[in-house]
């Protein structure tokens, strides 16, 4: 079996999105994932020698990952006070005498298993996407998920719109066949 | 042109349509005829279903990225990083 390699200028191309994903399903906070996700390259660099070659790169940093996520809730809830639930009937005097029942939560809210699935979805659609030649990756995630116009795109890559249509469909293609492989 | 020949190009526009529909630029006018040649044709039946439910897929998943400025920092980061370890 061959070993794996580690391969650090990569990392941000290959990785970054699907570790931003993981983080943003557990931390609710944009700036707090992005930070995170940079303190995990960061780490792994340092740790770099550590690597057996025994997983692949990206389960290595999303066990990584794992730990700043644990380290992220840790250093909040030692902040003094914060740990402790605090069960006021009413903070404002406004509210006073209002019943429970009305502050409790949505009836409607997502539920956790739709919280679980949404992200696994988004790790199947990433390792779908890994799988797209680069460009069309790019064109596909520029467009679909960024949702960007297509002049914007033309311009940036420098392709004509029919070129980048081209593309598109291939990418469109390609992703509702792998997506229905692992997905559905 | 042959008939089999009008059919692939009359897909191939078909194919394009359907795309284009899937982020919201067709005109109404490509859609209406879009949706003429869907009656007849299977594969683009197939073709047209499949990139409806990718498209909503994606939006379902609420997938989303690092924009370019970011990741161009984070390279910045670990470049530098590498530099000083002298890795």
């Amino acid at each position: 079996m061959s070993k794996h390699t580690i391969n650090p200028n990569k990392w941000v191309d290959l990785y970054a999105d699907y570790l931003y994903n993981y983080t943003i399903a557990r931390i609710n906070d944009k700036d707090v994932a992005q930070d995170l996700v940079q303190d995990t390259f960061l780490a792994g660099l340092k740790s770099m020698k550590n690597f057996k070659g025994e997983a692949s790169e990206r389960t290595w940093l999303i066990s990584i990952l794992k730990r700043k996520i644990i380290d992220y809730y840790r250093k909040i809830n030692s902040n003094k006070g914060k740990a402790e639930v605090r069960i006021n009937y009413s903070e404002d005097s406004e509210s006073d005498g209002d019943w429970l029942e009305e502050r409790v939560a949505d009836a409607f809210d997502k539920t956790a298993q739709d919280t679980m699935e949404n992200e696994e979805l988004g790790q199947a659609i990433h390792n779908c996407l890994s799988k797209l030649p680069k460009k069309q990756a790019e064109v596909f995630r520029l467009k679909t998920i960024e949702g960007h116009e297509t002049e914007v795109i033309c311009n940036e890559l420098n392709i004509t719109p029919s070129n980048l249509w081209v593309i598109i469909h291939r990418a469109r293609t390609a992703m509702a066949n792998c997506l229905k492989e692992n997905w559905f | 042109m042959s008939d089999k020949n009008k059919t692939a190009t009359r897909c191939d526009k078909a194919t394009h349509v359907c795309d284009k529909a899937q982020y919201k630029e067709a005109t109404i006018w490509e859609k209406l005829k879009l949706n003429i040649h869907l009656i007849f044709c299977g594969t683009c039946r197939d073709y047209s279903k499949n990139n409806a439910c990718l498209t909503s897929v994606i939006e379902k998943s609420k997938i989303c990225c690092l924009d370019k400025a970011c990741k161009e920092s984070m390279k910045k980061q670990i470049d530098q990083a590498i530099k000083e370890n002298d890795l």
